[in-house]
């Protein structure tokens, strides 16, 4: 904007006399308001050209919009708000739906419009699948129960009979096992002392898997937005 | 796209389409082109009716689908048709007026379809007929009349065939193919009539499993060709009102005489020869070969340029400016709604401009002779309502208002801009009050 700030102490910098005021004459207020939504019409407009033909055109408007109103291509939204699910609901659903009538030309169309034709039994077998589920599933569970239950017990039977005699072995190397450190203690007086040091050790080696662990776990966040920024680094190497 | 024009769709399509057609479409309005999914899931409606909407939408000619070359269908809406769907009774009462009464159901049924086969809209056709005919005690009429109402239309480009969008799109037929779109299919194909003579043993099993002749081959109404035929009778109502009766009937001739063969967008019309238009003239409409001539220099000389001479082969080569006549038709409308709108004396502050372009505040009181003042308060009114606007030249580089010009002109493409918004936005609000007060009052 040029001429800024030269007409300062006027309320507009240029001369207001061109504009077509007087000398000495008030500008008009400014108007902080938007215009009237509806403004007052200087002028009426002429009124509307009655003549025969446009009478038809209004006739023919009237009667085709009727008629599109009735046709399978006036889709309504159809989801007024119901206070609650009805029974009946489910059996106007069809009766109502207008559009059954209309039946395009598929080959002239992409075939991702065709609605598959699940709609109408969807309605009819809902009711029907679930008990069926229902009934399904109480049936089924004690089936596989029983079978699993079955195996699990035969399985068991076979673990035990070979445990049984696994325990005994394992009793008899416990056995000369015992026998093995009964002989030690016997050379040695030093052993508790060892196991003391054993236990302290595997102490430390619980430690240090902690500290493993926590090594292991620990991020210091360095590695983080590394795989985003891979293209742009290009090739690793 | 501007938000009348939004406002104003957004009332047509729930007005034919239903409001579930207006919410899916509006959206896609707003978008551009989109997949189902996405309309699906960003109308946050089941993808079932959004198919049912598209599948409706397709037929009635209002949205296209496009296959993109990663194989995915995008539609979009035509907005186009979707507003010309107010100028229907127009199609219908022009068919009317053109070929008589089985044309008007002609059309009228396959607007109402959007697109159909030819032997079901004869068939319906015949039957509506043969129903009004019996009513009034006639006789019955054969489908064979109406199919030669068919014809006509299909022959003079009112209506067309629709092209399969899975196999063509409409940007790659050549020439040759556009004017097989107007080829019309024989009613009864003859091998299929032989063949159900053969088979006369069996017919009713026949005729149920009998696809028609011209299966697969929809028609629907060429919106083109109509708009065409509208501005033509624009011109030929134009020029006798300016010249007389005699010019309009010559300027008529050389428009049917060019209908079907230039484009619908083209400036101008072919070339057509003085003895071409003359020995086109009917005769009863008592034209000389003399007379002719006359008639045709004076729309030559004529300051609307409708009609100029581009050569003097043939006894003179004359063509149709549509371009040039479309301007000044548009030129008259501007002027008459400034008319309407801000009176007489503002009309001629608008002429003036519209005549000279360019004019300073006091050249235009002087021109329009209007006393100062009460000029001022037209044009600044104007120029409120951006009817005219203004344009800046400083003397100095400081654009200071006292060493500057301002020069007042009419755009006129901004203008018709403006007013068609402005029409659009009439036309919506008029829409909406009318099915509140439907509402209301039902």
């Amino acid at each position: 904007m040029a001429g800024r700030g030269r007409g300062r102490g006027k309320t507009v910098s240029f001369d207001v006399q061109a504009l077509g005021f007087g000398r000495g004459e008030a500008l008009p207020a400014a108007n902080f308001q938007p215009p009237p939504l509806f403004p007052t019409q200087e002028f009426k407009p002429i009124p509307l050209d009655q003549n025969e033909d446009n009478a038809y055109l209004l006739a023919l408007k009237q009667e085709f919009v009727a008629a599109i109103r009735k046709s399978p291509y006036y889709l309504k939204l159809d989801d007024r708000k119901r206070d609650i699910e009805r029974y009946s609901d489910k059996y106007q659903l069809s009766s109502t739906d207008s559009s059954e009538a209309f039946e395009p030309d598929w080959r002239r169309l992409p075939s991702e419009l065709k609605i598959k034709k699940r709609k109408n039994r969807k309605v009819s077998a809902i009711k029907p699948n679930l008990v069926a589920r229902k009934k399904n599933a109480v049936k089924t569970e004690p089936d596989i129960d029983e079978k699993e239950i079955a195996k699990t017990l035969e399985s068991l039977e076979k673990r035990e009979e070979t445990g049984v005699v696994d325990g005994e072995e394992m009793i008899g190397v416990k056995i000369e096992q015992e026998d093995d450190d009964d002989d030690e203690n016997k050379a040695g007086g030093d052993d508790d002392n060892e196991e003391d040091i054993e236990g302290e050790y595997y102490d430390e080696d619980d430690l240090e898997e902690e500290t493993d662990y926590a090594f292991n776990y620990f991020d210091n966040g360095e590695a983080y937005g590394d795989d985003d920024g891979d293209d742009d680094e290009g090739p690793v190497y | 796209m501007s938000k009348c024009r939004t406002y104003l769709c957004k009332a047509v399509l729930k007005e034919h389409f239903g409001d579930l057609a207006e919410k899916i479409c509006l959206y896609m309005i707003n978008k551009g082109c989109c997949h189902l999914r996405q309309i699906a899931s960003e109308t946050e409606l089941p993808l079932d009716k959004v198919r049912k909407v598209l599948t409706a939408l397709i037929q009635q000619n209002v949205i296209k689908f496009e296959k993109t070359k990663r194989g995915v269908v995008e539609y979009f809406v035509d907005i186009d048709v979707l507003l010309w769907r107010h100028r229907i009774p127009k199609f219908i009462h022009c068919a009317k007026s053109l070929y008589g009464d089985a044309a008007e159901l002609l059309v009228e049924d396959i607007v109402y379809h959007g697109q159909i086969m030819m032997s079901k809209a004869v068939d319906n056709v015949t039957s509506k007929l043969n129903e009004a005919l019996e009513n009034a005690g006639h006789q019955k009429i054969g489908s064979s009349i109406v199919h030669d109402k068919f014809s006509l239309l299909a022959g003079s480009h009112f209506i067309r065939q629709c092209i399969n969008g899975m196999e063509t799109s409409e940007e790659e037929l050549d020439e040759r193919d556009q004017s097989t779109l107007y080829r019309v299919p024989p009613l009864h194909s003859t091998g299929k009539r032989k063949r159900s003579i053969d088979d006369s043993e069996q017919p009713a099993k026949r005729q149920k499993t009998d696809a028609p002749g011209d299966d697969g081959i929809y028609w629907k109404i060429n919106s083109r060709r109509f708009h065409q035929y509208f501005r033509d009778q624009m011109f030929i109502k134009a020029i006798s009102n300016r010249i007389d009766k005699r010019a309009s009937t010559i300027l008529q001739t050389m428009l049917r005489l060019s209908e079907v063969k230039t484009d619908d967008l083209c400036f101008t019309t072919q070339p057509l020869s003085f003895t071409e238009i003359f020995q086109a003239i009917p005769l009863d409409a008592g034209i000389t070969r003399n007379l002719c001539e006359q008639y045709l220099t004076l729309m030559v000389d004529d300051s609307t340029n409708l009609v100029s001479k581009i050569g003097e082969s043939g006894g003179g080569m004359f063509v149709v400016n549509i371009m040039k006549g479309l301007t000044s038709l548009c030129k008259a409308h501007l002027e008459s709604v400034v008319q309407e709108r801000f009176g007489s004396k503002s009309l001629r502050i608008f002429k003036v401009l519209l005549l000279k372009e360019h004019l300073e505040q006091k050249q235009i009181e002087e021109m329009a002779m209007i006393p100062s003042k009460e000029a001022k308060e037209l044009l600044y009114n104007m120029f409120a309502q951006k009817f005219v606007s203004v344009t800046e030249i400083s003397k100095t580089a400081d654009h200071a208002p006292a060493r500057t010009f301002y020069f007042f002109r009419v755009h006129m493409d901004q203008l018709a801009r403006n007013i068609l918004e402005n029409c659009y936005k009439a036309l919506a609000n008029a829409m909406v009050k009318r099915e509140a007060e439907t509402i209301e009052h039902q």
